[in-house]
């Protein structure tokens, strides 16, 4: 456990002695040695490999994890409660595998993948057509970058249910709301580079969403001397229209950058979920099971490490037990390796079994009817067809800003690593849901029967500005704004409040992600079913 | 050690020559970083577009008869003549960039987002923020008549030609 073991190699880890020079020339020693080396190379090769012995001692299965490179980011001596199902389920791990599996079918795609408004399109069809195992590679890509976002949504949510952002893990709360952001990105740069119909028209919409802050300087007549809407827009199209240009912008931060900010962002978050102490769990995980002590050598102040040799008080723990707590080799390694493996074959079988979609070939003079993002952005398309900027930008910003806050205006300790922090927090959610379902289906009901103001005789010509401010959207965003504070008044708890508005965002986004994908059709107009489409 | 500890403690001591010097050195540090950054930010800001030239030429002003509505799949617009003179509404919708589509009574709808814009491309109904773009025309000394698809006049304007 103790920092200081690194340093000590195991007898039996020692390479040969070096013998004492000043031998005699044409001494046969030299040469026996030789040969004795030679022969020994690969015992000893894996003796300076790998430092330790067989994993069978407390010792060695620490060193196993302490001495690894990859592993390290592990502790030596896991908490029990780390590793029940019920804990994580595995979301976390299981993102960052589909993060690893991406990267790698990423990179055999960009072997074949031409990223050329001429070339795109061809290439596409040589992967799935004639590459070997091109098409599977391109499913496995597809379909893990939807399971990432799923995944990671599903990670965010497990994280916020069982208050696992509270001190002092705060920060990586703010980390996952970047790789949340991040991970949007890398879905919506990849959408363009089949260069298919979708992609074309998907991005259309996407970078004049990036120009929508044109709706608020347009009604505030500034728009001629600060642009920031157009500004944003030629960024990422490098043009006014998207063509090679935006194509080659896209790949770019598609394939180098997006990835390369992922990875950072992922190794600091894993990095952080250590040093604040483990997973995040309740107070009676640790005096449930024996009825002993906490166990100090866990928490994060006592840490060898934490010390940062800057005291002289506080030396690590010795002659404590670690309660509740297991070696983490191989225990912990088999949970992650059947996490791995179960993904990554959930993975293979959707690439085997479904082909991912390409459309014809990019056609910048007909637009396709509806052009449906991808599901996780659909629930902001039906936000948009009420207004761009607040769809597109506003709204969006409030709730990353919003979640991103949520440990800095929520700083109660109590029942942090307790799904719904207790019975409480159960009802709350319940409660929120309901609401929340009542709001949006009320809502979208509403707007679909009756429009809104530009459908109405004595509203028909309010300005812009009013229905970008007072759209379906923002009232939405309201009333479970609203709904928060009044929960925070009645129950005194900011947790509550928290537990209030978070859901209500998620099943806002759950009903607006079906409804746009379900039941928006051609026009972006209301059918039951798609059986219903108008033919054309 | 323990002295200057205790004296830090209690009130925070001047600013010295050689605290200031510090201090202006790493805020030079830090600006030069800054604006490094901002520099490097300015390399994705086109100052040429692939668009460059967006002005084409629609035909001569005589191919059209008054009462005349072409529609220029490349430019995306629209062109119209009637007593007035030309003029030409670009059929890109202002909501999100898609393409209206124009009906047969001559109004607009875009398939995007269900933006709706009259005759004259005023707003109707829908999202979008502001009415269908009105592309500027002029007839070149050859008498061609162009239409330059990223200006914009005011809505009613027609050119006589």
């Amino acid at each position: 456990m103790a920092e200081t073991d690194m340093k000590n190699q195991p007898s039996d880890a020692k390479p040969s002695e070096a013998k004492p020079s000043g031998r005699a020339i044409g001494e046969p020693g030299a040469v026996r040695d030789f040969a004795g080396n030679l022969a020994g190379t690969p015992r000893t090769f894996r003796q300076t490999l790998i430092r330790h012995g067989t994993p069978t001692s407390d010792r060695a299965k620490s060193q196993a994890v302490f001495t690894n490179f990859f592993l390290h980011l592990l502790p030596t001596r896991t908490h029990l409660h780390a590793i029940k199902a019920t804990t994580t389920l595995g979301l976390g791990v299981a993102t960052l595998v589909l993060f690893v599996l991406l990267c790698v079918t990423g990179v055999l795609l960009m072997v074949y993948y031409k990223p050329s408004v001429e070339g795109a399109y061809g290439s596409m069809l040589d992967i799935m057509h004639v590459v070997p195992t091109g098409n599977l590679m391109r499913n496995v890509h597809r379909w893990g970058a939807h399971a990432m976002v799923a995944c990671l949504m599903l990670h965010m949510a497990r994280v916020f249910y069982t208050a696992a952002y509270k001190s002092p893990r705060e920060f990586n709360w703010v980390l996952g709301m970047l790789l949340f952001v991040v991970t949007l990105g890398l879905s919506f740069t990849g959408y363009l580079l089949p260069w298919d119909q979708l992609a074309f028209w998907a991005v259309t919409i996407g970078a004049n969403i990036a120009q929508s802050p044109q709706e608020l300087t347009d009604a505030l007549g500034v728009t001629s001397v600060f642009d920031v809407g157009r500004m944003q827009k030629e960024v990422l199209l490098g043009a006014h229209y998207v063509g090679q240009e935006a194509l080659i912008r896209f790949y770019v931060l598609h394939v180098m950058v997006l990835p390369i900010v992922a990875s950072i962002l992922i190794a600091v978050h894993f990095w952080r979920i250590r040093k604040d102490g483990g997973l995040a769990r309740p107070a009676s995980a640790d005096t449930a099971d024996s009825g002993g002590a906490a166990t100090a050598d866990m928490t994060p102040a006592l840490k060898t490490y934490g010390l940062m040799a800057v005291m002289k008080d506080k030396t690590p723990v010795v002659n404590r037990e670690m309660r509740n707590t297991i070696m983490t080799w191989p225990n912990v390694i088999y949970v992650i390796g059947a996490v791995t493996m179960v993904t990554t074959l959930a993975m293979l079988v959707l690439g085997m079994w479904f082909d991912a979609p390409l459309r014809e070939m990019a056609n910048p003079a007909v637009p396709e009817n509806p052009a449906k993002a991808p599901w996780y952005f659909l629930g902001l398309q039906e936000l948009v067809s009420y207004s761009a900027f607040m769809g597109g930008v506003g709204i969006p910003a409030i709730v990353v800003l919003g979640l991103a806050l949520v440990p800095y205006l929520d700083r109660e300790r109590e029942d942090v690593g307790v799904w719904f922090s207790g019975a409480q927090g159960r009802r709350v959610t319940l409660g929120s849901m309901v609401f929340a379902v009542l709001v949006v289906v009320g809502m979208l009901w509403f707007t679909v029967r009756n429009g809104w103001l530009r459908n109405w005789e004595a509203t028909a010509h309010v300005p812009q500005i009013v229905i970008t401010f007072f759209n379906p959207g923002t009232v939405f965003v309201l009333l479970f704004a609203l709904w928060s504070v009044a929960v925070v008044k009645i129950t005194r708890s900011t947790r509550m409040g928290a537990i209030a508005l978070f859901t209500c965002f998620l099943v806002g986004f759950v009903i607006l992600t079906y409804f746009a994908t379900v039941h928006r059709g051609p026009n972006w107009d209301f059918y039951w079913s798609q059986a219903e489409w108008p033919v054309h | 050690m323990d002295n200057q500890l205790q004296t830090s403690e209690r009130f925070k001591p001047p600013k010295t020559r050689r605290d200031f010097l510090g201090l202006l050195a790493a805020w030079s540090a830090i600006a030069a970083f800054v604006m490094a950054i901002l520099g490097a930010f300015r390399l994705p800001m086109p100052s040429v577009f692939p668009e460059s030239d967006s002005r084409a030429k629609l035909g001569k002003p005589k191919q059209f008869t008054v009462g005349a509505q072409t529609y220029f799949a490349k430019q995306r617009l629209w062109l119209y003549r009637d007593e007035a003179g030309f003029h030409a509404l670009s059929s890109v919708c202002t909501h999100l960039g898609c393409i209206a589509e124009r009906l047969d009574d001559g109004q607009f709808s875009c398939p995007c987002h269900g933006s709706k814009f009259d005759e004259a491309g005023r707003v109707k109904g829908g999202p979008a923020p502001k009415g269908l773009i009105w592309v500027e025309l002029s007839v070149s000394p050859e008498g061609w008549l162009v239409a330059d698809t990223l200006k914009e006049v005011t809505p009613g304007t027609k050119l006589l030609a």
